[in-house]
């Protein structure tokens, strides 16, 4: 019964070739056997999700239609809002908060017919590249449980790579699916800003979060853009089907793109490492192989990425995570003496490190006297690098470049040196900033055996586009199907 | 001393829409506690506003009827404090781009006088919930009045006496309650005035500002006035004590203690309030369609003080009276379809303000409200002008036309107020009174100055014979004919 995808198991199970149940039953003890040492989870649901399998099944038994991901067992990022369970960010602050209603993600996914399993662990309220920052548990990389998984949504990355789900749900900021895609050697989509509806999402930095799938293949992710894109009344920022039609994203995933046209930014990606930059090389290589042209391109602002998100993400981030006070909901200080206290106390001790720092970066950047120099100016370059990727989609089709600089890191390695941990973002930040839509699919392994992947960016509002030249590349190559040891 | 006062008001304004201003919760009062609330008026973890269109529209038809340059692109800012009301501890407002800027009303400062205020800034925003100070080492939080559409006004320094500021406030309450986007109620906080007052004092040929003082907690009209009137002798008494003059950072903000009728030190010195203002980036920016903006612009209805100046060059109302009629939509409209029936304009307002207006004081409601048909008043109107019936005997028919749904006409005979118009009979009584008062006769004939008052004597005379019950019109005119 080896199943390597999400939609074959989906496939098997609506030709009762496999029951969901079994399905389902074989995930949780894989999870139960590899949970120990990976910690992808803060919360799972075996029993809520045996059950769910069961009716499903009987759905099918009793010849009803079932939804695209009917009794396939999905994994959600745990700042996504479920009325099960608890939604905690990986932080002490919400470590009991039991959200009163569904994100429209998990609406959807749920209305699709998925099983889901449990809720991933990820850097305290997304902040972060290595999931250390969780305030809640340690997560490690399938490849190497001396490295991390990457992050933020580093539980639902290594869940996906260790088989401990089919696909899963994560959120990007500045990579925070890619990356960890990346480390764990699976595929990672931000979908454009607007695509997927963020009510439900818990905001960390409002006007680059966006949620999106982790899955074992490019067709698994366009899977599950089916389920999750759209239009959504509750979140403003979510694009109407007048503007950007959506599309089946699984329709043409095998058809290749004619004359596709390849951009690369030099002297962007000599940063990376050797070995990174060579499995790049060869990716293109494939891409040649398969017709494609490849032109070199200048992307001038994209120096000033990180300096521009580190502003805007903190700035917003301070006013989002005001909320968390110790007033309505979450955790409340017992040493408080009066309101003020409550206050101050209670965000000492509900929030970890690198939030409080993300935090009070963020409250100066607002600062009266510093906004000008600091927000306002950021939102300017945020204005010219977006105007770089829209005058370079003028001549290309697709950017390619890598995920990140380097493969995982060891634990520990980074997690005091904040600044070389922000600056390893410098790959994913840009299509946040510009809103438009990127990959990170498995492209190869270091000396090391960790995988390495490959980044690829396209116009707004074109994942299918974006999806079929990923697919192109791993119909190539079977760097998705190898497995860390761990499982294997 | 001379000294001049200088008041501006900052203005907020609960618009009376279904929704809230970003979710569907209803906007009410007096519900339970935490009854009207939802994950995004909480400020629940991952909960996005959705901006209130009718609310929106309620704002710019307000900053329109204000006389303000609407923005072409308004769009929202957070507003960073922390209070326990503030569930998200940001307020959604609007900092930049206020959607009306630049306005102006007209308030009658004195009777026949009309004066401009300025509107610096008009713009929308979300209300905070309500902090209750229940026990004594506790507090609890109702957030029912969380996220209700709350319109800001700001006005200009431009008020000079504590009966300007009043006056302002007034005119600013008839105005949304004309436009319907408000209830304006005061006592429930639908409608909030802080002013914002200092003097210009003149010693010694030099002039000094006194420290600008924001007040607060005012929940009528009267306590606005009294309370700039006890700040003005304040700082006065201040000035003379310590000589403290205006300066950066030293404006400090007073409560209102309606017991002890004076204000009290709240915040001693402005803290250096750094609201973190930001673009919202959970809402899209707005922009005003100009043909929307036309359609506003036109549907717009006449205003209070427009009315108000019209009843006085139209119909030759008395400052005073025009404002008393204009007061409120329901009784200037009423007014005005009375008038549409014939009645005459002076006649209909004296039977609404000093008999309608009473009545629905009474029963406490609008006059507008109460079960009378404005053609019946026109009626009524006639009647009184004709001579049928005595001006006095209004205050008889007018409750009862209520009370019964009658014509006056026939409350009138019903109640035997129709007055004798019968000239042969009238004629006779006459005859009687001039031949009993020669003296009188003689003095009209005369024609000097004692002319009048010997006519009004007889006319008195006669009415005094037929106890009050004929017709005055006709008697004069037979007075006249038998003295030519």
């Amino acid at each position: 019964m080896e199943v390597n995808s999400a939609k074959e198991l989906r496939e098997q199970i609506a030709a009762r070739g496999i029951k969901s149940v079994a399905a389902t039953g074989a995930l949780f003890e894989r999870i139960e056997a590899y949970e120990p040492v990976i910690g992808a989870y803060i919360s799972t649901f075996k029993e809520e999700a045996l059950a769910r399998a069961d009716e499903i099944d009987a759905k099918i038994a009793a010849g009803k239609q079932v939804g695209v991901l009917g009794g396939v067992a999905v994994a959600i990022k745990d700042n996504i809002c479920t009325n099960f369970g608890v939604t905690t960010c990986a932080s002490k602050m919400l470590e009991d908060f039991y959200c009163p209603y569904n994100a429209t993600a998990v609406e959807k996914l749920l209305a699709a017919d998925a099983v889901i399993v449990g809720k991933t662990n990820m850097d305290e309220f997304s902040m972060g590249s290595s999931t250390e920052s969780s305030g809640l548990k340690v997560t490690v990389n399938p490849w190497d449980p001396s490295r991390v998984p990457g992050g933020s949504s580093g539980g639902s990355a290594a869940a996906v790579a260790a088989g401990m789900c089919y696909a899963a749900l994560g959120s990007d900021t500045g990579g925070s699916i890619r990356q960890p895609a990346c480390f764990c050697g699976v595929a990672g989509l931000k979908p454009t800003y607007g695509r997927v509806s963020r009510f439900g999402l818990v905001a960390y930095g409002s006007s680059l979060d966006q949620i999106g799938p982790i899955t074992q293949t490019v067709a698994d992710s366009a899977l599950m853009m089916n389920v999750i894109a759209g239009d959504d009344p509750a979140d403003s920022t979510s694009v109407g089907e007048e503007y950007a039609g959506i599309c089946d994203y699984l329709e043409k995933i095998d058809e290749p793109i004619e004359k596709l046209k390849i951009a690369t930014v030099p002297k962007f990606n000599a940063g990376a490492d050797k070995e990174v930059q060579k499995a790049i090389t060869d990716a293109l290589e494939i891409y040649k192989k398969a017709g494609a042209e490849i032109i070199e391109i200048e992307m001038p602002h994209l120096d000033y990425a990180i300096a521009a998100y580190y502003v805007i993400a903190t700035a917003e981030a301070s006013s989002n995570l005001a909320r968390y006070d110790g007033v309505h909901y979450g955790h409340r200080s017992e040493k408080a003496k009066d309101y003020i206290e409550v206050y101050s106390k209670t965000r000492a001790e509900g929030f970890g490190n690198e939030v409080k720092r993300r935090i009070m970066l963020g409250t100066y950047a607002l600062s009266s006297g510093y906004y000008d120099a600091y927000y306002l100016k950021a939102l300017k370059v945020r204005n010219l690098i977006r105007g770089d990727f829209v005058r370079a989609f003028e001549s290309c089709d697709c950017i390619m470049m890598p995920v990140s600089p380097t493969t995982a890191f060891k634990r520990g390695e980074k997690i005091n040196e904040p600044l070389q941990m922000y600056l390893s973002d410098i790959y994913t930040i840009g299509a946040n900033l510009a809103g438009i839509p990127a990959i990170s699919i498995p492209c190869g392994f270091d000396e090391k055996g960790l995988p390495i992947g490959l980044q690829i960016l396209t116009a707004a509002f074109t994942e299918d586009k974006l999806l079929r030249i990923a697919r192109m590349y791993e119909s190539q190559t079977d760097w998705h199907r190898r497995k860390p040891n761990i499982i294997s | 001393m001379e000294y001049k006062v200088v008041a501006g008001l900052e203005v907020h304004v609960q618009l009376c829409t279904k929704s809230k201003l970003f979710c569907g919760c209803g906007v009410g009062f007096g519900e339970a506690p935490n009854s009207r609330v939802c994950p995004v008026c909480l400020g629940m973890p991952g909960a996005l506003p959705v901006m209130n269109k009718e609310a929106f529209e309620y704002a710019v038809v307000t900053a329109v009827a204000l006389n303000c340059e609407t923005a072409e692109l308004t769009k929202w800012d957070r507003k960073s404090y922390y209070y326990p009301d503030l569930p998200k501890n940001y307020q959604i407002s609007q900092y930049e781009a206020p959607l009306g800027s630049n306005g102006f009303i007209e308030i009658a400062a004195e009777p026949g006088q009309r004066k401009k205020i300025s509107i610096t800034r008009v713009h929308l925003e979300e209300d905070a919930g309500k902090n209750l100070h229940t026990g004594e080492d506790f507090s609890q939080v109702d957030l029912n009045r969380a996220g209700t559409p709350l319109v800001e006004i700001v006005t200009g320094p431009d008020m000079n006496s504590s009966a300007e500021v009043r006056e302002t406030a007034v005119q600013l309450q008839r105005i949304v309650r004309y436009l319907g986007v408000s209830n304006a109620d005061m006592q429930k906080g639908q409608m909030r005035f802080e002013p914002n007052i200092n003097l210009v004092i003149t010693k010694d040929g030099s002039e000094y500002k006194t420290p600008i003082v924001e007040i607060k907690n005012l929940n009528s009209f009267r306590a606005l006035e009294r309370s700039v009137d006890y700040e003005i002798q304040r700082q006065l008494e201040e000035f003379a004590g310590n000589g403290r003059t205006k300066e950066a950072g030293n404006k400090t903000t007073r409560g209102w203690d309606e017991e002890r009728q004076a204000t009290f030190v709240q915040r001693e010195k402005e803290e250096a309030n750094d609201y973190r203002y930001f673009p919202e980036p959970d809402l899209l920016p707005v922009e005003l369609n100009r043909e929307w903006l036309k359609e506003i612009r036109e549907g717009l209805c006449e205003l209070p003080i427009q009315k108000q100046s019209r009843y006085v060059k139209e119909y030759g109302l008395s400052d005073n009276e025009a404002g008393v009629l204009t007061a409120e939509r329901s009784t200037a409209e009423f007014f005005e379809q009375a008038i549409s029936y014939g009645g005459d304009a002076k006649r209909v307002c004296n039977l609404l303000t000093q008999v309608g207006l009473k009545m629905a004081n009474e029963t406490g409601c609008r006059l507008g409200e109460l079960d009378m048909k404005a053609r019946s008043v026109a009626a009524l109107a006639k009647m009184i002008d004709s001579g049928e019936i005595n001006a006095g005997a209004a205050s008889v028919i007018m409750p009862e036309m209520v009370k019964s749904g009658k014509e006056p006409q026939i409350i009138a005979e019903e109640l035997d107020l129709i007055l004798e118009s019968d000239v042969r009979e009238l004629e006779a009584i006459v005859e009687q009174v001039l031949s009993e008062n020669p003296k009188a006769v003689e003095d009209v004939k005369k024609g000097d100055k004692k002319s009048k008052k010997a006519k009004s004597f007889l006319l008195g005379q006669v009415i005094q014979q037929t106890k009050g019950r004929a017709n005055p019109k006709v008697i004069s005119q037979i007075l006249a004919r038998k003295l030519s």
